[in-house]
C-alpha cells in the first residue's frame, strides 16, 4: 500500500500525489505562448533533428519544471509555501510522452509554527525513466511540532 | 576559454504589472488539458486561502512578450559561444520569497556565476551558470534563480 504524504503529519518516506500529463504539440504550444519560448526545436521536427534529437521536436524543460510545482500543490494544498525547487534536465521530453511527477519525503524539520518538508522528486516517462531529477523544500504553516525532526 | 568567475549584477529591468489574465493563461497552459487549480483563477476561492487572493504559480514568468526585452549578459549570447552553437537548458535552482500577485511590478537583475568546460557525451561541453534575482515593487525578494545552460558543438 502506498504511503501518501499527509500534509498534516508528513513523514520521511511518504510519497507525493502522482501528477501526470501526456505531452505533445498541444501542451508545448500553449507553454510557448505563455512563456514566449518559440524555439524552433520545440516546434519543428527538422529543427529538433538538427539539434540532435532523432525523433524531432521535443518539449521544454521549463514545462517539466512547472509540472514539479503542480505536483507539490496537488500534494500539499493551497496553503503550503514552496520555498525551493531545483532540477536538472537529464533526458529529452519526446512527443507523446506521458510524464509523471513522483516524489518522496527525505526530511521533515519542525520550526516554530511550521514544518519544513524536503523532497526528492523526478519527472519520469511512461517506462519510469528519469528525465528531470529534482529536490524541493516546502513549508507547511501551522503544523510545526518542535520536538520532531526526521531525516532519511 | 579563459576562466569566467562571478560577474557584476546587471542594471535592473522591469516587467509590466502582472495581470489576472497573465496568471490565468499561465495556469491553463501548465495544467493543460485539465483545468487549473482555483487558487490561480477563482478570486472567491483564493480569498479563503492563507494568501487572501489570487497568486501566481511559483514558476510563473512575468518577463514575456516585452516590447523592449532587457539585454542578455554577453556570456549568454550565441556570439560569445560561436564555437558551441548548440544549447540546452541544464536546469534551475530556485529559492522563493514573496508570492507574485496581480498588480505586482517585478524587477530583475542578473549576473554570471561562472563558466566551466567538461567532456560529456556531447563532446567538449560548456556549462554557463547565471543568477537572476527578482524583487517586487516593495523590494521583497520574489525569486533567486541559478540556471545552467549547456553549450556544445556536436
Amino acid at each position: 500500500m502506498t504511503d501518501r504524504i499527509d500534509p498534516d503529519a508528513p513523514r520521511v518516506g511518504q510519497t507525493t500525489v502522482p501528477w501526470s500529463r501526456r505531452t505533445d504539440i498541444q501542451s508545448w504550444n500553449r507553454y510557448a505562448a505563455v512563456n514566449d519560448e518559440f524555439l524552433y526545436f520545440h516546434m519543428d521536427d527538422d529543427a529538433g533533428v538538427a539539434a540532435g534529437n532523432a525523433s524531432g521536436a521535443f518539449g521544454m524543460g521549463n514545462l517539466r519544471f512547472a509540472y514539479l510545482h503542480n505536483a507539490l500543490l496537488a500534494t500539499f494544498g493551497d496553503d503550503a509555501v514552496v520555498e525551493e525547487v531545483s532540477c536538472q534536465f537529464r533526458a529529452i521530453n519526446q512527443k507523446g510522452d506521458v510524464l509523471t511527477v513522483v516524489g518522496t519525503v527525505t526530511a521533515v524539520a519542525a520550526t516554530a509554527g511550521s514544518t519544513l518538508v524536503t523532497l526528492s522528486l523526478d519527472v519520469v516517462d511512461a517506462d519510469g525513466r528519469s528525465t528531470c531529477p529534482a529536490t524541493a523544500v516546502v513549508r507547511l504553516p501551522g503544523v510545526g511540532r518542535p520536538d520532531r525532526t526526521e531525516r532519511a | 576559454m579563459p576562466d569566467h568567475g562571478v560577474g557584476p549584477w546587471s542594471a535592473p529591468a522591469y516587467a509590466p504589472a502582472v495581470g489576472l489574465n497573465d496568471i490565468r493563461r499561465w495556469a491553463i497552459a501548465t495544467y493543460w488539458p485539465e483545468p487549473p487549480p482555483a487558487l490561480y483563477v477563482d478570486p472567491d476561492h483564493a480569498a479563503t486561502t492563507r494568501w487572501g487572493g489570487i497568486i501566481a504559480p511559483r514558476d510563473f514568468n512575468p518577463f514575456t512578450w516585452l516590447l523592449d526585452p532587457p539585454p542578455r549578459l554577453p556570456e549568454e549570447t550565441a556570439e560569445f559561444h560561436h564555437d558551441r552553437p548548440h544549447v540546452m537548458n541544464g536546469g534551475h535552482a530556485d529559492r522563493y520569497g514573496e508570492p507574485i500577485r496581480p498588480g505586482d511590478v517585478i524587477g530583475a537583475r542578473r549576473r554570471l556565476r561562472g563558466i566551466e568546460e567538461r567532456t560529456t557525451r556531447l563532446g567538449r561541453t560548456r556549462f554557463v551558470t547565471t543568477e537572476q534575482e527578482w524583487t517586487n515593487q516593495a523590494g521583497g525578494l520574489v525569486r533567486l534563480r541559478t540556471n545552467t545552460l549547456i553549450r556544445y558543438a556536436r
